[in-house]
């Protein structure tokens, strides 16, 4: 779609594009490239000299161990935390989508976590289940389970997949409750006249018709899962116990923290780049067309 | 309603209260353990009713800083977050406005071009391409400072793509109109287009606002002084002292606080925000 009347000044279009220009290039396509280039290179320990490895640092890359285990652990967290936000915000939609009195009290009351910083909830479910101080850890080590998210790498999973879906249930409630909102009621009243009962209705009709809402939200969530995420698990586990908790994108800051594999952290860059933008080639693909029957 | 059934209705009031309730108890554990002394908290039977410490913590918290730590007060982390918050909501819109009006309404060499280098930002967060952007803001002396904390986290499209977006909305006979009043590029921005684009800018403005205020890893990479922490890393810190010796009871009231001016953005604007939201996708 283009605009009919424009203006045909010569200078000024370049002059207002400039500022968005000037940052992007400096702040994102400078440390995109040196991020690429780097991941040729391996410097010695002080920084001072670089030498061009070729695809060396790759090749270390997809050699260790932990670089597949980290690839296991984001696809499990970010399974479980799509998976379960989803339904969860879906069972919720639902039932603020019949007509309740106070159905906006409810709408309000369910989307400000929102607004919460994902450190935050990272910091509030940790204190939680704390081992020694939380008040939900307590009443589970009474019942005889030695709770300890701390060293067990299973409770830790669990409780950063419970803090993430606290804090993503917020958003996948409100494109949902929208999805549901824009279906026509004479579909859904079609669907009763002809003697299908409410389960029935939804299965049949409702949740067809929401699919491009539910496709474009496990996009979303799968990113929001690789990236909004780390401050919750830096906040929660750091990554730990004995690295059970850390993701692709939590293993490109830790390798690289204090200077440490700058290399192998950009060819871990690199990789993790490749996968967003096949994540959001898929994302318009299937979008545009419109996931429907 | 296609019929109603008391039970149905029930069913969805009581779902959807359970559903508040343990949404909010996070929060609520938070408030209550901001209102007790240390011993009580770390203690580990904490009660489900506010203490009495509450202003004597707060007050620690916003003007002391914790004792054993020797932190900030949380006063200038505050002021921290609100510039750097403000600062990355208006930086983006000023950015993308001006960017997409120049795509919108003029034509010129490599215009397509311009649109797809802004255009491909979308693809990639902060967080992947951390180290190399964190020694450009090095190199440019920024570590430490507003402008470090802000820059690198405006470029990117969301904001042009949603400007340009609403522009293509805009009727083309106010451009003629204008035109026909004698009104050059800029006055038809300022007098027409500015004030049409008040509600998408509000909106943006909103959503950018709980990004940059929620912001944890690229603040807390780029600075190296506690008087230029922001709130968000300020908690963290303050937990990082061994656990027994971590003061929850301030750490807890810094969270409140953290969390109060991003919350009360979503309830009290709360049209803006769904607006905001739908429109970037974000």
């Amino acid at each position: 779609m283009e605009k009919a009347t424009v203006f045909n000044n010569r200078l000024l279009p370049y002059l207002l594009l400039l500022p968005q220009l000037v940052i992007t290039v400096v702040f994102f396509y400078w440390p995109a490239s040196q991020a690429i280039w780097q991941s040729f290179l391996r410097e010695d320990a002080f920084g001072l000299v670089s030498e061009f490895v070729g695809l060396e640092n790759y090749e270390a890359l997809f050699a260790q161990p932990e670089y597949y285990r980290s690839m296991l652990t984001t696809v499990i967290f970010s399974t479980l935390v799509a998976a379960l936000s989803l339904s969860i915000a879906l069972l919720f939609a639902t039932q603020a989508d019949k007509n309740l009195k106070a159905a906006g009290a409810y709408k309000t009351l369910m989307i400000w976590p929102y607004a919460v910083a994902p450190a935050v909830a990272g910091v509030l479910w940790f204190f939680m289940f704390q081992p020694s101080l939380g008040m939900l850890a307590r009443p589970l080590r009474g019942m005889g389970l030695d709770w300890n998210p701390l060293l067990n790498s299973t409770h830790a999973m669990i409780l950063v997949v419970m803090a993430s879906v606290w804090k993503q249930i917020s958003y996948n409630f409100l494109f949902f409750l929208a999805g549901l909102q824009s279906i026509p009621r004479s579909v859904i009243e079609a669907g009763a006249i002809d003697g299908a009962g409410p389960m029935r209705r939804f299965w049949t009709i409702i949740f067809p018709l929401l699919s491009p809402t539910t496709f474009f939200l496990l996009v979303v969530n799968v990113v929001y899962v690789f990236f909004d995420t780390f401050g919750i698990i830096d906040a929660v586990t750091g990554g730990g116990p004995a690295g059970s908790t850390t993701t692709m994108v939590y293993k490109v800051y830790a390798d690289g923290r204090l200077g440490g594999d700058l290399g192998g952290s950009a060819a871990q860059s690199v990789v993790l780049m490749v996968i967003v933008i096949a994540l959001t080639a898929i994302q318009f693909r299937y979008v545009e067309r419109k996931v429907q029957y | 309603m296609v019929e109603h059934r008391p039970l149905s209705d029930f069913i969805a009031y009581a779902i959807l209260t359970l559903g508040i309730l343990i949404v909010a108890f996070p929060v609520y554990l938070a408030l209550i353990a901001s209102t007790h002394d240390a011993a009580t908290v770390v203690g580990g039977h904490m009660p489900a009713t506010p203490g009495s410490r509450t202003l004597e913590n707060y007050y620690r918290a916003i003007f002391v800083g914790g004792s054993r730590t020797s932190r900030e007060p949380v006063a200038h982390m505050l002021i921290n977050s609100f510039v750097s918050a403000i600062g990355i909501a208006i930086g983006k819109i000023f950015i993308s406005i001006l960017s997409a009006y120049a795509v919108v309404y003029f034509r010129f060499p490599f215009r397509k071009t311009a649109f797809w280098i802004i255009f491909i930002t979308l693809m990639l967060p902060v967080e992947v391409r951390i180290y190399p952007t964190y020694k450009v803001v090095a190199d440019l002396k920024m570590l430490d400072t507003y402008a470090g904390l802000i820059l690198p986290l405006i470029a990117s499209a969301t904001g042009t793509l949603l400007f340009r977006q609403f522009f293509m909305t805009v009727p083309d006979e106010l451009l003629e109109a204008s035109r026909i009043d004698g009104a050059g590029p800029f006055r038809f921005f300022w007098d027409t287009l500015l004030p049409l684009s008040v509600t998408t800018m509000a909106a943006l403005f909103v959503i950018q606002f709980i990004y940059g205020w929620n912001q944890y890893l690229w603040p807390l990479l780029i600075t190296t002084q506690d008087s230029m922490q922001t709130i968000v890393i300020g908690i963290k810190k303050m937990l990082v002292t061994t656990d027994e010796l971590a003061e929850w009871q301030l750490a807890m009231a810094t969270a409140v606080l953290a969390m109060l001016p991003p919350v009360a953005v979503v309830i009290f604007m709360q049209r803006l925000f769904v607006r905001g939201l739908v429109q970037t996708e974000k």
